[in-house]
């Protein structure tokens, strides 16, 4: 959290180090790597669900699980894998459950297509409701007409 | 068919819906690996430190793995039942300990009885990771082939034993 929040600044005073000296800046350029990781990390963190706490990402959770995946993380991307690699690492252990948007497939077309057609259905069930009402509306005969008229006069 | 009688329908159905969402067990979160090669692992022995032991070693046989840790009270509580299943002599059960100080471990053995035929530990709960592990205790069924054939989270209960771990390894061991 505190890192992302300092990452700008942190590669804001890589560059401008540059001018100082060339051991500086390479040390600062390290910084800013560990920087562009961090970011990383914890863009998949907010994509990964912890499994131990259900409805907490991987990156609010502090249970010690999610602090060991938070690891397996960073030490999968600092080795040079892509955010892809680590899902399906997840993914094999923890199934289709860690990813906050499943893939639709055969197993999760419920999830997906669920709430739209419970959408459809009450739209369609709206617009039976309102149709019944229109037709139930009490139709006057022309005696009942003036019968009303000669009410109101 | 009538208005009354639609209503109740969707009513039902509603109902019925809800009524099995209530029942699913949230924790329960469908393992991939079931059907899918035991991860592979190589760690030291709890007891015999400088002893490693390998899932290979158990490949021709059918065998349980618990995974517990001493800091795990419903550990404790499953403990009898898998004393009992090990007694029972149904299939050997290899104890995980999982992210646990061997300093702690090996008292709660002594305290509450040592059911297991080795136990390999997993200090840093790497395995547990490829295991899946999220919720200690887990228990899986591996079968001859080294692969993973059923997996339960949480404490084992006798009715668990009774009705899937008992009926599968039997099924496996061709008893």
């Amino acid at each position: 959290m505190i890192s992302s929040f300092f990452a700008p600044l942190i590669t804001g005073v890589a560059r401008s180090a540059a001018g100082f000296c060339l051991l500086a800046t390479l040390a600062l350029h390290a910084l800013a790597d560990d920087a562009s990781l961090e970011r990383r990390a914890l863009a998949l963190e907010r994509e990964l669900r912890c499994l131990v706490c259900q409805n907490q990402t991987l990156a609010e959770s502090n249970a010690p699980l999610a602090l060991d995946l938070r690891g397996q993380i960073r030490e999968q991307l600092a080795a040079g894998k892509s955010e892809r690699e680590i899902t399906d690492y997840m993914v094999a252990r923890y199934g289709d459950f860690v990813l906050y948007r499943p893939p639709l497939k055969s197993t999760t077309v419920l999830l997906w297509v669920g709430p739209f057609a419970f959408l459809l259905g009450g739209f369609y069930l709206l617009a039976r409701v309102l149709r019944r009402r229109r037709i139930g509306a009490p139709q006057l005969s022309d005696a009942d007409r003036s019968r009303a008229a000669k009410l109101l006069e | 068919m009538n208005k009354a009688g639609w209503t109740l329908g969707v009513f039902a159905a509603l109902v019925l819906l809800l009524a099995i969402g209530l029942r699913l067990n949230p924790r329960e979160v469908p393992s991939p690996l079931i059907g899918k090669a035991a991860p592979p692992f190589d760690l030291p022995l709890l007891q015999q430190p400088d002893k490693r032991f390998s899932e290979k070693q158990m490949l021709g046989r059918v065998w349980i793995l618990n995974v517990w840790a001493s800091w795990c009270p419903p550990c404790l509580v499953e403990h009898p039942v898998v004393t009992r299943v090990a007694r029972a002599g149904l299939a050997p059960v290899i104890g995980l300990n999982y992210k646990d100080a061997r300093e702690e471990a090996l008292p709660w053995l002594e305290r509450n009885g040592n059911p297991y035929q080795l136990i390999v530990y997993d200090r840093d709960g790497r395995i547990g990771i490829d295991y899946g592990v999220y919720g200690v205790p887990e228990t899986y069924v591996i079968d001859r082939q080294g692969v993973i054939r059923y997996k339960h989270i949480g404490p084992l209960t006798a009715e668990v034993v009774q009705q899937k771990v008992e009926p599968l390894v039997k099924e496996l061991t061709g008893r």
